[in-house]
């Protein structure tokens, strides 16, 4: 074996250690690097207990109530599966809309709603111009009528 | 096979290496103005507005860039580094040397152009998520680097000491760029990725693409500028920088 070989091994077997002891650390933090629960995993009791966390989900539609001060407001944070309350006092970012992507960090009351001091919007890795983005809801909308409509023809045929 | 060598290695002298990068460095210029001038051509007056972010996303013709570099760039210089150790080329060394202020500044300018479109989009200038940290971690991986190497008077033991550095963060890269599936992070997933089709509008696409060209192009041409600098210094004792010198004064 050349010293120039051994050289070689020592600095690939060296990577390899490096990255299995890397993987064992990451995985061993898997559940601290969170930077976000989704009220599914707050309802299953994932989430620091009294202490100040984020929640991240979808605002549900509809769901946003602004009181006559216009800085209080309260909305639904949903992941489809559990829904989450959310008590707000200040300024939404711009991108804030029903129906995106929300990320708020505050603590859980007792009533089971999330006080949030800080609210950030995070939106999708999707760019497009408004015609595609409304062509794209449009065809949305007429899938879930046809849907709909096929739902109703099965139980009409049932009947 | 013993031929094969001596082509291979040619280059990896100083002294054949410094004109050639002289020759090249020119081209490299001339083509990063071009790819940098279409792409911003393209990004600010052909790419359409977006659909949820307006005007702002623009940033994305430096943002992504700028990101991309900065990770690739450390890979350049983990494979120098890993060369030189087992080679001992002093002019991988040099490279990675040459390499890491560049890799630096885009480290910056990623986390920076970052700060500012995260404000209006997010909301917050920063946030400790995995992305972003991550990002964090590299920029001060290349200021350790630097540090490292002006830090030791003898080159040869500075690039040593270098080169194992660079070789340990080269862990951090898979984890900056799959940090976004692996955790949740407030930052958004990949928009372009080689495993599947991209989620952007072709004409941002294309800026964005011709951007990260004049990246490349400007990186490849300070890098080279930088190592001839370097060269010369390391080298001032050799017969060919005298000649060099002489010649020119």
């Amino acid at each position: 074996m050349k010293p120039r070989h051994k050289r070689i091994a020592l600095i690939l077997g060296g990577l390899a250690i490096l990255a299995i002891a890397a993987t064992l650390v990451l995985n061993a933090f898997r559940s601290n690097l969170v930077f976000f629960f989704s009220p599914t995993q707050v309802a299953a009791g994932e989430a620091p207990q009294g202490k100040s966390f984020r929640i991240g989900g979808m605002v549900k539609e509809g769901s946003l109530q602004r009181q006559p001060d216009g800085v209080t407001l309260r909305f639904v944070v949903t992941d489809t599966e559990k829904d989450m309350t959310v008590a707000y006092k200040g300024i939404l970012p711009d991108l804030f809309q029903e129906g995106k992507g929300v990320v708020a960090q505050g603590k859980l009351a007792a009533d089971g709603v999330f006080t949030a001091s800080e609210v950030l919007a995070k939106h999708d890795e999707n760019y497009m111009p408004p015609e595609a983005a409304k062509a794209l809801g449009d065809a949305h909308q007429r899938a879930a009528a046809n849907r709909a409509a096929a739902e109703a023809a099965a139980r009409t045929t049932k009947q | 096979m013993r031929n094969k060598l001596i082509n291979w290695f040619r280059y990896a002298s100083p002294q054949t290496f410094y004109p050639l990068a002289g020759r090249m460095i020119p081209w490299f210029w001339g083509l990063a103005a071009i790819f940098g001038v279409a792409g911003l051509f393209i990004g600010f007056l052909l790419a359409p507005t977006d659909a949820q972010q307006g005007e702002g996303y623009r940033i994305i013709f430096l943002h992504v860039p700028a990101s991309w570099m900065s990770m690739f760039i450390y890979l350049v210089m983990a494979f120098w580094a890993a060369t030189g150790l087992a080679f001992n080329t002093r002019l991988s060394g040099m490279m990675a040397s040459a390499l890491a202020p560049t890799g630096a500044l885009f480290a910056f300018l990623s986390l920076w152009t970052g700060a500012l479109w995260g404000k209006p989009m997010w909301g917050t200038w920063w946030v400790w998520d995995a992305r972003l940290t991550s990002e964090l971690i590299l920029l001060f991986l290349y200021i350790g680097f630097i540090a490292l190497q002006a830090a030791i008077d003898d080159p040869r033991r500075a690039d040593k000491a270098g080169a194992i550095l660079a070789l340990v963060g080269v862990v951090n890269i898979p984890i900056i760029y799959f940090s976004v599936q692996w955790w949740n992070t407030l930052h958004q997933g990949a928009s372009v990725s080689l495993t599947r089709a991209p989620s952007m509008a072709a004409m941002m696409l294309w800026g964005m693409l011709l951007c990260a060209l004049a990246c490349w192009m400007y990186s490849i041409a300070v890098a080279l500028m930088r190592v001839r600098v370097i060269m010369l210094e390391r080298e001032r004792h050799t017969d060919w920088v005298r000649a060099l010198l002489r010649g020119k004064a």
